[in-house]
């Protein structure tokens, strides 16, 4: 019994470092086989690396070239409520509950344009008939932050303020379509101009305006909405016109509708821009698919190289596990040998791949004046899964090598 | 002195069609430092007895006890220790390892059984040395003699300080001088106190060792010495 526990004592000394050696050692002894083998995980891993990496490149780079200032940009429409009596979806004043959102930076209030009653805009109450002098003009009620939600400079004369609106004095501005349909060019001469026979004063002329989402606006005629719902009944907020801070969009995107209306959100239909991160991965996914494909083959092959090399090995060493066998070795120590191997194989074919993917992205984008966009992760992870390959390609092997019978194995190969 | 290995009424048969009887009641007894050669011509069943003594096949019937141990009741992972441990191999064919050195070649003897890592490389020396090969450890196998890759081998046996040294044909492939030479060191191992078992077709190997035992068709007989 003595000599029994003593066998089971010292079966146990084979290691993880005479293991690391034994298997180091055997890839070792044919070098140019190794790298070979090798070559087909760098192939799969490589093109696997450089794939992703070049789709977050060029996904990063279309991203980029979004102009930055559309990403700022929404825009809520309100639904005209089912009846004349109904109440208004949202209050002019729920506004100010969207202005205290953080990250917005400027938010304003439109009624909406109503296709069926339409007024006559003239510029005055002279009848020649050899001009046209009805213009049929949206005119808009609007509050006084228009000019900067809609990003739209004022090139002559001014905006109306919350005084204007408080006072519900009838003032009028004009888009610069409407002014030059109307044939106002100055406002220091206080034109009037009339609005279903309401004469209102002209203080201001609009110049460009920089939301491309609101290239309605040049052509309108705005009113303070107090005055609009006064003599016109142009009614509730139709439209609300939000600019917020750089990356804020999406999120007001979501907040907006509940400030306006927490009742009732669903009355709400938000503009947003797509967000640049979406857009980012919708641009990666497009580009990806098909070289995706392309690295998951090569790696594929990459395996059943390993796999068909490792075989082979196993073949050629029968001799060698046979004298291991007889040196005391134990079937698992055979097998932890060869998988070892083949893991290591796939590891280095995983570093150098993941290496030369990461080279190749970084000279295309250089070559393109691009930023190289690498994952941390997928640097870090490419060998892993170069490991992992390259440990599933040795378990057949690995089980033939184990499966010897040392006996039939010392014989040798053939 | 105790006995290293008892054979009692040891049968193996193969499960051919008709089934060949390899091994009929065998009985041996092998004492600590004995010199036992084992001679008969080929088919006569030294493989399968030397498979058995080299726990690398089980016999059908029959009891194997190594330095007491009954063996043909071990599990795999147990009679695997006791192998490596306990038997030493000398192969006709040497079975050394032809990428590594002659030093970690001797090493490998005890990486699956052996002592502390840190003494390993001394006692593959000291192995080395005892067979008169210590001067060629940074040698590749492939640019030794054949008789210079059987010393290694041997000192592979060595090291792991077994019980039995099991060698299999261990100058078949060798010529005469280095055959000689082996024979030399065999009697040297002996006088230190190894115990030695020779299979062997040869003759004037098998007269070299103090015990001589003929097997014939499955058969041992003991031959005068």
């Amino acid at each position: 019994m003595r000599i029994r526990l003593r066998a089971r004592r010292t079966a146990s000394r084979f290691d993880l470092r005479d293991l690391g050696n034994e298997a180091l050692a055997g890839m070792g002894s044919r070098p140019a086989r190794t790298a070979l083998t090798i070559l087909g995980t760098v192939l799969g891993i490589g093109t696997l690396v450089a794939t992703l990496g070049l789709s977050a490149t060029a996904g990063n780079q279309i991203a980029g070239r979004f102009d930055a200032v559309t990403a700022t940009e929404l825009t809520v429409d309100v639904r005209r409520p089912a009846g004349t009596d109904a109440p208004p979806a949202v209050r002019w004043e729920a506004l100010d509950n969207v202005a205290r959102l953080n990250g917005v930076t400027a938010v304003a209030g439109l009624t909406l344009v109503r296709n069926d009653k339409v007024p006559a805009v003239r510029a005055n109450q002279l009848r020649d008939p050899t001009r046209v002098q009805n213009r049929t003009l949206p005119v808009l009620g609007a509050t006084a932050t228009l000019p900067a939600a809609a990003r739209a400079d004022v090139a002559t004369g001014r905006f109306f303020d919350d005084g204007h609106v408080v006072r519900r004095d009838r003032v009028t501005v004009l888009g610069a379509e409407a002014a030059r349909q109307l044939g106002v060019v100055r406002v220091d001469n206080q034109p009037a101009i009339f609005v279903d026979d309401v004469p209102f004063t002209v203080i201001g002329i609009l110049g460009a305006v920089g939301r491309a989402d609101q290239p309605t606006l040049a052509g309108s005629v705005f009113v303070p909405w107090t005055a609009a719902d006064d003599t016109l009944r142009l009614g509730p907020v139709g439209t609300v016109v939000v600019t917020t801070s750089l990356g804020a969009a999406p999120l007001i995107a979501r907040q907006a509708p509940i400030a306006l209306n927490p009742d009732d959100p669903a009355t709400m239909t938000v503009n947003a821009p797509p967000d640049p991160a979406d857009l980012r991965t919708g641009v990666a996914a497009d580009v990806n698919g098909l070289l995706l494909v392309l690295g998951v083959v090569s790696l594929v092959v990459g395996a059943l190289g390993i796999t068909n090399v490792t075989l082979v090995t196993v073949m050629e060493r029968t001799a060698e596990i046979g004298l291991r066998r007889a040196l005391g070795a134990r079937r698992r120590h055979v097998a932890a040998q060869f998988l070892l191997e083949s893991t290591v194989v796939g590891l280095l074919g995983g570093i150098v791949g993941a290496s030369l993917g990461s080279i190749t992205v970084v000279v295309i984008s250089a070559a393109r004046d691009w930023t190289p966009v690498l994952s941390g992760v997928l640097a870090a992870g490419a060998p892993a899964v170069g490991a992992v390959v390259g440990l599933l390609a040795g378990l057949y092997p690995a089980m033939r090598a184990a499966r010897l019978q040392p006996v039939d194995a010392l014989r040798g190969p053939g | 002195m105790s006995d290293v290995i008892v054979l009692d009424r040891l049968g193996r048969t193969f499960a051919t069609d008709p089934p060949v009887p390899a091994l009929v009641d065998v009985g041996l007894r092998v004492g600590r430092g004995d010199y036992v050669s084992i001679v008969g011509p080929s088919g006569s069943g030294k493989s399968t007895l030397l498979n058995i003594l080299g726990l690398l096949d089980l016999p059908d019937t029959g009891r194997y006890c190594l330095e007491g141990v009954e063996t043909t009741e071990l599990d795999d992972t147990a009679r695997t220790a006791l192998r490596g441990s306990r038997i030493g191999f000398v192969f006709q064919s040497f079975h050394l390892l032809p990428h590594r050195d002659v030093v970690d070649n001797v090493m490998l003897g005890e990486v699956y059984t052996g002592g502390d890592r840190a003494g390993r490389r001394d006692r593959a020396i000291a192995a080395l040395d005892r067979v008169g090969m210590g001067h060629r450890h940074s040698f590749r196998p492939p640019r030794l003699s054949g008789g210079e890759r059987q010393r290694v081998a041997i000192a592979r046996a060595l090291v792991g300080d077994p019980a039995l040294l099991l060698c299999d044909e261990p100058t078949g492939n060798l010529d005469s001088t280095n055959t000689t030479a082996i024979l030399h060191l065999f009697d040297e191992l002996r006088a230190g106190g190894t115990t030695l078992v020779v299979i062997t077709h040869d003759a004037s190997v098998s007269r070299r060792a103090s015990r001589r035992i003929g097997i014939t068709d499955g058969r041992l007989t003991e031959l005068a010495a």
